[in-house]
């Protein structure tokens, strides 16, 4: 299977916008190699700017840019982005509501070795919670590529999540990619795996486990984490009776708390998570991590057996 | 403390022993920032082998001196230290940035012993030695509280926060120490966002200041020594280091930032280093 890094795809993604829009500019912190912005600056150096370690001010003039009708992309780690300069993005993006991209990379365990400090596991809690933002996350680069070029053409503040590591490339280039609208991939009616990001190809892996059982599971992917295609959970929920949520994030405010959401108010059934248990990382290989923290296909197979015990009648 | 000829030799074995200790942690790690480690290695040994109290049998002694790492990175360097200095065993030093072990890839307070706060989101260091120092001030403890900021580092908003706060609090317990290596990730700071002239800055801000060379052990230890002395006002040394100092082929070099000697770069290494890869048994 093909391997390709978001963070890889989005640079790429971002050359060409700034090919097709002349309005695109780029910020970025001390990161622009790992962010891969560098893509974009070495075609258009007059429209990048690295303003060093300091994503207050990063966030601070993005927002300046848009005000004066730019597109910025403001792009570093998740977990500087989301974390140092929340309050920027709180009251000048959001509450402003500001056409600023913000695009964190390396988020999740799968940073690796660097440890807790840069591993985000919460930027789906803290940048879902604000009011009118879009939250991303893309699956593989395929659809990273789709939802740079799709965020470019809105106006309005959009958080982006990408990963370090090489993904599986599990979609192709004609698969629909529309925001807020979740994308199955594949049938099943006992269960229903609903994932995220890199989590996606761990759920398509415990389908085929399961379905060696003789259990049928249901595949979905939400490249979007707000706002939530309810619809497709709500069928979901309606058609398999038993939910399965699987994300690199803490337990507590992701993937897994936002489809519940969902589900207590429109068709509760029995559902687990597989995330991170309330806890930090840790330095370790990407692949160490993910099975110590039970983020692997076997996790999200336990999960499913146990929901679909609970399951009613 | 006076600096006899005997002690600033030992010192400068310490050094060189660190120096050995980092490439070799950085190599077994396969990761990790090489070029910062070095460049903040003599200030540290002045720090834990001369200049600050400290007893590794007691890390939480209420007396004792604070050091806040807050360019986080750095790590290695105050690993292999507070492995000397006794904190825990050097066998851990191996394990750097593994899964299960005590040294994290950034460093976590509660993970290491003799670490004093998390750090490796750059900028947030000096925010937290001023509580340390306002809390001292409160309980009249007579404790330095010294800081270690990259000078890409102080480009962090926050660093300037922090700096005002010092000043308007009197925190004449606060000694902090830029590594003025003159390269952050990217190129050079002065390439990305010039900081310079670093002192007068700092002394705008209220500070008091010095200028030196930080890899000159005898001039660190005379810089540090009038820390304790300056009345009402918080100490900043502008320290000018080179980055990755003591390899020959790391120093001043960007690209061994955030990246760990292979194998053959250890083996060219060591012997500059007074080192020989036969000697040390582990690789
Ligand atoms: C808030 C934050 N932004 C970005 C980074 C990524 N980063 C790690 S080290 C570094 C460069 C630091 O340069 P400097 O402070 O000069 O340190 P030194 O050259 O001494 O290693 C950067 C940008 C970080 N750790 N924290």
């Amino acid at each position: 299977m093909e391997m390709k890094a978001t963070r890889d795809a989005f640079g790429e993604a971002l050359r060409e916008l700034g090919r097709e829009k002349r309005k695109v500019v780029v910020l970025s912190g001390d990161l622009e190699d790992s962010t891969r912005a560098e893509y974009f600056k070495k075609e258009f150096p007059e429209r990048f700017f690295n303003l060093g370690i300091a994503e207050q001010d990063i966030l601070g003039t993005a927002v300046g840019l848009s005000l004066d009708g730019l597109i910025p992309f403001a792009c570093s780690f998740a977990v500087f982005l989301t974390n140092r300069a929340y309050g920027i993005l709180r009251i000048s993006i959001c509450y402003n509501k500001r056409n600023v991209k913000v695009i964190g990379s390396h988020a999740g365990l799968t940073v690796g070795e660097d440890g807790a400090t840069a591993q985000c596991l919460e930027d789906f809690a803290i940048t879902r919670v604000l009011p009118n933002i879009i939250v991303l996350s893309p699956v593989d680069a395929v659809e990273t590529k789709k939802a740079a070029k799709a965020i470019a053409e809105l106006c309005g503040p959009v958080y982006m999540r990408l990963g370090r590591g090489p993904y599986p490339v599990i979609t192709k280039e004609s698969d629909p990619f529309i925001i807020g609208k979740a994308n199955l991939m594949r049938e099943g009616d006992d269960v229903a795996l609903i994932a995220t990001g890199l989590m996606v190809s761990e759920a398509l892996k415990a389908a085929k486990i399961l379905s060696d059982e003789g259990i049928s599971s249901r595949v979905i992917n939400i490249h979007t984490i707000k706002p939530i295609d309810e619809e497709t959970i709500i069928d979901a929920a309606k058609e398999t009776g038993a939910i399965v949520t699987a994300e690199e994030h803490q337990i507590h405010g992701g993937l897994g708390s936002a489809v519940a959401e969902v589900l207590v108010k429109n068709e509760p059934v029995p559902m687990e998570m597989v995330a991170v248990q309330d806890t930090f990382g840790e330095s370790g290989a990407p692949e160490e991590l993910l099975r110590k923290y039970h983020l692997k296909a076997v996790d999200i197979v336990n999960a499913a057996k146990d929901v679909i015990k609970r399951k009613r009648g | 403390m006076t600096l006899t000829p005997a002690k600033l030799d030992e010192l400068k074995e310490t050094a060189r022993h660190l120096r050995i200790d980092v490439l070799k942690m950085l190599t077994l790690a396969g990761s990790g920032h090489t070029g910062g480690s070095l460049s903040a290695v003599d200030i540290i040994t002045a720090l834990y082998f001369h200049k600050m109290r400290h007893d590794p049998q007691n890390p939480r002694w209420d007396e004792r001196d604070r050091f806040i790492l807050s360019k986080g990175h750095g790590g290695p360097a105050l690993y292999a230290a507070l492995s000397k200095a006794g904190y825990f065993d050097r066998r851990h030093l191996w394990q750097l940035r593994q899964a299960g072990g005590i040294l994290q890839g950034h460093p976590f307070s509660r993970s290491t012993p003799g670490l004093e706060c998390t750090s490796g989101s750059l900028g947030q260091g000096l925010s937290i030695a001023n509580g340390i120092a306002l809390a001292c001030k409160l309980t009249k403890k007579s404790c330095q509280i010294y800081v270690l900021l990259g000078d890409g580092e102080i480009q962090e908003g926050q660093v300037w926060e922090a700096a005002m706060s010092a000043a308007h609090h009197k925190l004449d317990n606060i000694c902090a120490i830029v590594d003025n290596n003159g390269l952050q990730i990217d190129g050079s700071v002065d390439g990305i966002k010039s900081l310079n002239p670093i002192a007068p800055r700092w002394r705008a801000f209220g500070w008091e200041t010095r200028e030196i060379d930080g890899h000159d052990l005898k001039q660190i230890i005379q810089a540090l020594d009038p820390a304790d002395k300056v009345k009402g006002k918080p100490q900043m040394i502008v320290a000018h280091t080179i980055k990755g100092k003591g390899v020959s082929f790391m120093e001043g070099k960007v690209g061994y930032h955030g990246v760990a000697p292979t194998r053959e770069e250890l083996k060219r290494a060591l012997p500059e280093l007074g080192a020989s890869i036969e000697a040390e048994s582990l690789l």
